[in-house]
């Protein structure tokens, strides 16, 4: 029962690389190869919408010289643009503020943790806000990081006012004069509109203190997420501001393919990957790469 | 999105329920659309294509050809398929083996082992076991810490031992439960990916040591295409003998579900909707069906309906409603049982048609019910029986209390006035109360 499956995922990916090798430029794909194509965009969880669209755009394309695989990469790194621009990046003579938002067990307190760590070693300030306040051990969770990243965390009672740690949080980084403030909150489904509200709250907290904060506010998407990634971007962007998408656990079979989807829909960048449990498995988003994920062409 | 492929099919087939013969265009037409719509709901692409070829074959064959609406044939066989793929009847934990039982809980990061752990505790509790959780994750900073305090708030008892060997833990856990009288022990474990080998051992170590009765797979069900693969890799490992389907109050379709059963065979136990210990239900194969399929689960609601409402209650509401004796005593209980089935977003997520709308719309209602019932609460028993009792004063003094404006004190009076006298003049006729609150403004 196991194996059936199994043999079918990987004689897709076979076909599917072998049918992009063949494909040459001035020649039209055959169905097989467009379906073997459609297939393997599925399965990397780019959505039946996109990966439908993405191969009528090859059966449609003009016979020339570009390649289909050539073509479709394209096609998919264009979408991806906004990827390779800068984000936000440091204000002038006050503290960056980011937020990291996102579902229930997608990665947020790690993902924080290892920015922590990447920030540090670029050799910038920086203060955790442990704004998870209602899972248990969400703190304490944190506090492990922050003693050993050397990193103070600035952290309430359990069950406290999240916005009410942002505030201070920002207060302290402005005082003391640090570079990144990062604010690690509740995971949060995005069904819940009372716990969405409260994200509203908090980008408040923020602006309170410190004048344009939140600088980014960091969606944290499993990579494993399928098709609701994009109902999860659409409520975390309309209550939360979001301004990026953070890819995390990046080191199992998923591909993440959700993310194409979102950036597509929602004109997002990918700013990060998560790829793996040490404290270094964060590396900026590589689109090439991610691309070549997608198409099966890194196994 | 959903909502869109979901009204698609739902018009697929109910144009199929009219359908006089299955010819091959309109088969196809439907098929099509059922793969969009499975495919939307993370059903892997594999088993999206064994089902509809299962389904194709059955739509041509004699028992539509002989039924006399061939379309609603078809919808059923649809149903029927996936239900009879999902798994018939309700499988339970094993509970196997020497006591104290061993329940171990292995998954990826972030599936929800630890909160599936606490809530498997309570159920345990409250079908008369006495449970132990006990966490062996060694990796993940301050995860048993979080195991412990979930326990502490769950009035459960929690395991907290020495060391930092998976094993070695395990083995201490088993021996406290043994000591304590303890007849299941609840193992959380670190999540681990199914392609680290290191982690993978770890595992099976687990299982070697204390070879327990339940291995359940916690799996996530906002998970996508991926999801069979991980759990091939795990059930290829460890003995598993079931999965627990998480965080299925966000508005993921559930269609992993299909997907591991398909490709493993296993049962699915149980189903976690919320983030309270009681938010764990058994799982039911027919209405998750629904759910893939956008369809509603007006099952559970049903169900949901007979646990909460106390029919004698009701009946005697009904009378004092017809007589207009109806008070603000009645109406509390009322929103009392309202609130037993669930928020309103809940209850029309449940309907067939409630999913397409917008838990926004409905807010604004919720919002009106929790301030009503903060109010009422603000009443003294005297004024919730007298309404008419209630002057300026009071209402500023109530208005104080529940944290309300006097307005908001003022427009519930007037509703419950224009309530009063709507029930007075409907006087005789038998109707349903909730029909005739929001007849007065009361609710969606």
């Amino acid at each position: 029962m196991v194996g059936a499956l199994g043999r079918s995922l990987s004689r897709t990916r076979a076909r599917l690389s072998d049918a992009l090798r063949h494909l040459v430029p001035s020649q039209k794909p055959d169905e097989e190869t467009l379906e073997a194509l459609e297939e393997a965009l599925i399965a990397a969880d780019v959505g039946p919408t996109t990966a439908l669209r993405l191969v009528e755009n090859l059966r449609q394309a003009p016979v020339d010289d570009e390649s289909p695989p050539e073509r479709l990469r394209a096609a998919m790194l264009e979408t991806l643009a906004k990827s390779k621009t800068e984000g936000n990046g440091p204000p002038d003579g006050r503290p960056q503020v980011i937020l990291l938002v996102g579902v229930n067990g997608s990665g947020k307190t790690t993902t924080a943790a290892k920015l922590g760590a990447r920030y540090v070693a670029q050799g910038r300030s920086v203060i955790f806000g442990a704004a998870d306040t209602f899972r248990a051990a969400g703190v304490e969770q944190l506090e492990v990081w922050g003693a050993r990243l050397d990193v103070s965390v600035i952290a309430h009672q359990p069950g406290g006012d999240p916005a009410a740690v942002v505030y201070d949080t920002c207060e302290a980084g402005r005082s003391r004069g640090i570079n990144v403030v990062l604010i690690d909150t509740a995971g949060r489904l995005h069904t819940k509109d009372n716990l969405m509200a409260e994200l509203s709250k908090i980008h408040r907290a923020a602006a309170k203190v410190i004048e344009g904060a939140p600088d980014e506010v960091w969606l944290v998407l499993d990579a494993t997420t399928g098709q609701n990634g994009l109902r999860q971007a659409e409520e975390f962007l309309q209550h939360a501001g979001v301004t990026g998408l953070i890819l995390a656990k990046l080191d199992g079979s998923a591909k993440g393919g959700v993310a194409l989807a979102i950036a597509e829909t929602l004109d997002l960048p990918i700013r990060f990957v998560g790829t793996g449990e040490g404290i270094d498995n964060l590396a900026p988003f590589d689109a090439e790469a991610y691309v070549d994920g997608l198409l099966g062409e890194d196994q | 999105m959903f909502e869109h492929i979901s009204q698609r099919l739902q018009r697929t087939l109910s144009m199929m329920r009219g359908v006089v013969r299955v010819d091959e265009a309109s088969l196809g037409e439907a098929l099509r659309d059922l793969r969009m719509a499975l495919l939307e709901a993370d059903v892997n692409f594999g088993v999206v294509k064994d089902f509809l070829a299962v389904v194709g074959e059955r739509a041509q064959g004699q028992e539509v050809l002989d039924s006399l609406s061939p379309g609603q044939q078809v919808v059923k066989i649809v149903h029927e398929e996936m239900v009879k793929l999902l798994g018939g009847a309700r499988v339970s934990l094993r509970l196997e083996g020497a006591t104290p039982h061993v329940v171990m809980l292995v998954g990826l990061q972030g599936a929800g082992k630890t909160t599936t752990a606490a809530k498997l505790g309570h159920r345990l509790r409250c079908s008369g076991h006495s449970p132990l959780l006990a966490s062996v994750d060694v990796h993940r900073p301050a995860a048993r810490e979080q195991l412990a305090q979930m326990a502490t708030s769950a009035s459960l008892q929690a395991f907290e031992g020495d060391g930092d060997d998976p094993v070695d833990l395990a083995r201490q856990a088993v021996e406290a439960a043994r000591l304590n009288g303890r007849d299941v022990v609840v193992l959380d474990t670190a999540g681990r990916l199914h392609l680290d080998g290191t982690m993978m051992d770890e595992a099976a170590a687990l299982v070697e040591a204390l070879n327990p009765g339940d291995v359940v797979y916690v799996a996530d069900s906002l998970a996508g295409q991926d999801a069979v693969n991980t759990v091939s890799v795990f059930g290829g490992r460890l003995p598993l003998t079931g999965t627990v389907l998480t965080k299925l109050d966000g508005d993921a379709r559930g269609g992993v579900a299909m997907s591991i059963v398909a490709v493993t065979g296993l049962p699915i136990l149980y189903v976690g909707v919320g983030e309270r210990f009681e938010d764990l239900e058994p799982f039911h194969p027919d209405r998750i069906a629904s759910r893939i399929l956008g369809m509603g689960d007006i099952l559970t609601l049903i169900e949901k309906a007979q646990d909460a409402v106390d029919v004698e209650k009701t009946a005697d509401m009904e009378k004092r409603l017809r007589e207009a004796t109806f008070t603000f005593e009645d109406f509390r209980e009322q929103m009392r049982q309202m609130n037993k089935i669930g928020s309103i977003s809940k209850l029309f997520e449940m309907l067939p048609m409630g999913r397409g709308i917008d838990s926004k719309v409905l807010a604004p209602a919720e919002d009106d019910m929790r301030r009503f019932s903060a109010i009422i609460d603000s009443m003294t028993a005297e004024e919730r029986c007298h309404p008419q009792t209630i002057d300026g004063s009071r209402r500023r003094r109530i208005a104080k209390g529940s944290g309300t404006r006097v307005q908001d004190v003022n427009q519930l009076l007037k509703q419950f006035n224009t309530a009063r006298k709507l029930m007075r003049k409907l006087g005789r006729q038998r109707g349903n109360p909730l029909d005739m609150m929001r007849s007065a403004g009361f609710g969606p």
